[in-house]
Order: C-alpha cells, then structure tokens, then sequence
C-alpha cells in the first residue's frame, strides 16, 4: 500500500501526453508543486506538469540540474536503457511498436504462425488426454 | 542622332524635314507616282447584312476549353511488382501484382491467374491499397499489352429473321481467345517464379484481405 515510486531528482519518467508522447525523461528539479524540469539525451531541457508524467522504478544518481553531458553520463552508469528494455513495462511497449509497424505480408505471416503455433499446442494437448485416459 | 530622341518633352531633337528624308517616304512616294498609297477599305463591314436581333447586353461567345487534361499520376507508393489490394468489384479483397501503368492512367495487374484466378486486368487507381511488399518483376515482359487489348470485339449483326431473334442470345458465347490465355502464362511465368522464391508470398497472394475485430484501417501500416 505504501507508495513505491517517488518523484525526486533523478527519477527516471515516460510523458504520457503531448508531443514528446512515449519518451523517456529524467527529472532534473521540481518546479513547483504542479511542474518538474525534465531533460533527456536527446531533448531541449523542458518544464512538464507531472500529470503528463508516468513514473518508472528506474532511478539514476544525479546532483539538481545537472549538466547534459553529466546527465548522459549518469544515464549510461546507471545503464537506464538497458533496464528499460528488460523491464515487463519496457518489453510491452516495444511490442506494441513492433504490431504497430507490421506490414500487411508481415500480419498474414503473423497469423500463419499462430495457427501454426496453436496446431501444436492442440496436439500436445491432444497427447496428454490420451495419456490420462 | 534618331529623330525620336527628345530634347524635352514635346520638343524632337530632329525636324520635320530630316525625319521625312529619313524614313524615305520621298522614296515611296516616288514609287507609287508621286502619292501615298491609300489602304484600300474591305468590303466584309457592307457585306455583312443588318442583323435582325441585336443582345440587350454585350456578351462574350463563349470559347470552346483548350484545356488538356493531365496524365493520371501514379502514386509514389506503386512500382512495378508492388502487391495492391482490390477493394471494389469482383476481385474484391485480392491481392494482386502490379505490372504498369496504361496510357489511360488505368494500372495494369495480373493475379498471377494460377494462384488468385486474377487474370491480367487494368484497375483504377482510387480502388486499390497499395501495401509495402514487392515483387521481383524483372523477368516478366508486358510491353505489348495496352488499351487496345481491352478492347470489345464489336459483335457482328446478326440476321434478324423470326427464329435467330431468339436464337442469338445462346449464340453468343464469351470464350476468351486463346492469344489471351497464352499471353496470360507467358507473364504469369517469371512472375510466379519469383513468388515462389519468396516463403509464404504465394498463400498471402492466395488470400483475400478483410477486416477483423479490432482493425482500425487508419492506424495500420500497409
């Protein structure tokens, strides 16, 4: 029931709203009780309501508004992409990207393989029934 | 010093003399005896008898339009070899190669017939989906294929007497001529070599499209 995942400096988020939708940003300050300075590697330092923020588990270990090249240089340390893309959170949304980007050949394979995959599931299924009866 | 230039305004630099010798009327005159030739007035505005209706307003005829139409464009997105979906008319829902485009802007595409009874067929533009999958087209050759080979065979009349009027309508049977059919293999040929190169591309071209549950058409990429 306690809380698990805190908005403090370092704390690493995905904006859930607006332009930079999807992307993952460290909070460098808080700005007041609404907003937070954002920045990211990639990114013009910002300010963003926390609303549009999500939080991760994933922390780093930074000083208040630290510089861009310190900022990536933490991020790298803490290996902050690496432990995004093994989380089940970061496994999920990579997935939904890959769906989102298959061609159409690509979905008829996709179901060929599902059949495909189901077919042996049923058969293994099929065996073990026998087995009991 | 040309006559024309001007000293001030109104006020030639050359005079009426000079430039009277200078633009050799002398000369013409001399030629037609001593006077200018007058233009000779034309007939055409006396021939022209008073019309008996005069338009309250002056209208302008109207102009038949020069305008050309354009090519059609071809979408960027449609090469030689690219897989397009039908979504209108018989073939609906196939997934068919895209061969050329005609002269008349309509696409010309072939099933290939043995694996989606699609035969070679011209489709237009606004009733296809193009998806992002191509097909090796090299070998296959359909430059003698145009317009001209759509075209209906005009039926030849028939003599009408009292039993072949009723007659004709069995009489009239839609085979295709055998040219078709070959030419049909012919392209079909490389085409369907190349296909099978490719795993699954031959159960996929077998398959119509549709829409499922969940499908949102906007959002997906083809």
């Amino acid at each position: 029931m306690p809380f698990k995942r805190f908005v403090e400096i370092g704390r690493v988020a995905l904006v859930n709203y607006g332009k930079d939708y999807g992307r993952l940003v460290v909070i460098v300050d808080v700005v007041d009780q609404n907003r937070a300075l954002i920045d990211a590697p990639d990114m013009v330092r910002c300010q963003i309501n926390f609303k549009r923020l999500s939080l991760t588990d994933i922390k780093i270990d930074i000083k208040r508004v630290p510089k861009k090249t310190t900022l990536i240089k933490a991020m790298e340390d803490a290996d902050v992409k690496s432990k995004w893309e093994n989380s089940s959170w970061g496994k999920k949304l990579i997935v939904q990207k890959r769906r989102a980007s298959l061609n159409d050949f690509d979905r008829f394979k996709v179901m060929l393989a599902r059949i495909k995959r189901g077919g042996a599931i049923r058969q293994e299924l099929a065996k073990l029934k026998k087995a009991v009866a | 010093m040309a006559p024309t230039s001007k000293l001030s305004q109104g006020i030639k630099k050359a005079s009426r003399s000079h430039t009277y010798h200078r633009r050799g009327l002398w000369a013409i005159k001399a030629k037609h005896g001593g006077a200018f030739p007058k233009a000779v007035k034309t007939d055409a505005v006396a021939a022209v008898a008073a019309p008996k209706f005069y338009p309250a307003d002056d209208v302008k005829p109207r102009q038949p339009s020069t305008r050309k139409p354009n090519a059609t464009k071809l979408r960027s997105s449609i090469t030689p070899g690219t897989v397009l979906i039908l979504l209108a008319g018989r073939f609906m829902g196939k997934r068919v190669v895209f061969l050329k485009q005609l002269k008349s802007g309509l696409l010309l595409v072939t099933g290939p017939f043995m694996i989606n009874g699609v035969p070679i067929r011209r489709v237009n533009q606004a009733y296809i989906f193009a998806t992002s999958t191509n097909v090796d087209v090299s070998g296959v050759n359909v430059d003698k294929i145009e317009d001209k080979y759509f075209a209906r065979d005009k039926k030849k009349k028939a003599e009408k007497t009292e039993d072949e009027l009723f007659e004709t309508e069995k009489q009239t049977t839609k085979d295709l001529p055998q040219f078709k059919k070959e030419d049909q293999k012919a392209v079909d040929a490389a085409l369907i070599k190349a296909i099978e190169a490719v795993p699954d591309l031959k159960a996929y071209l077998g398959a119509r499209f549709s829409l499922r549950d969940g499908d949102k058409p906007h959002d997906m990429v083809f």
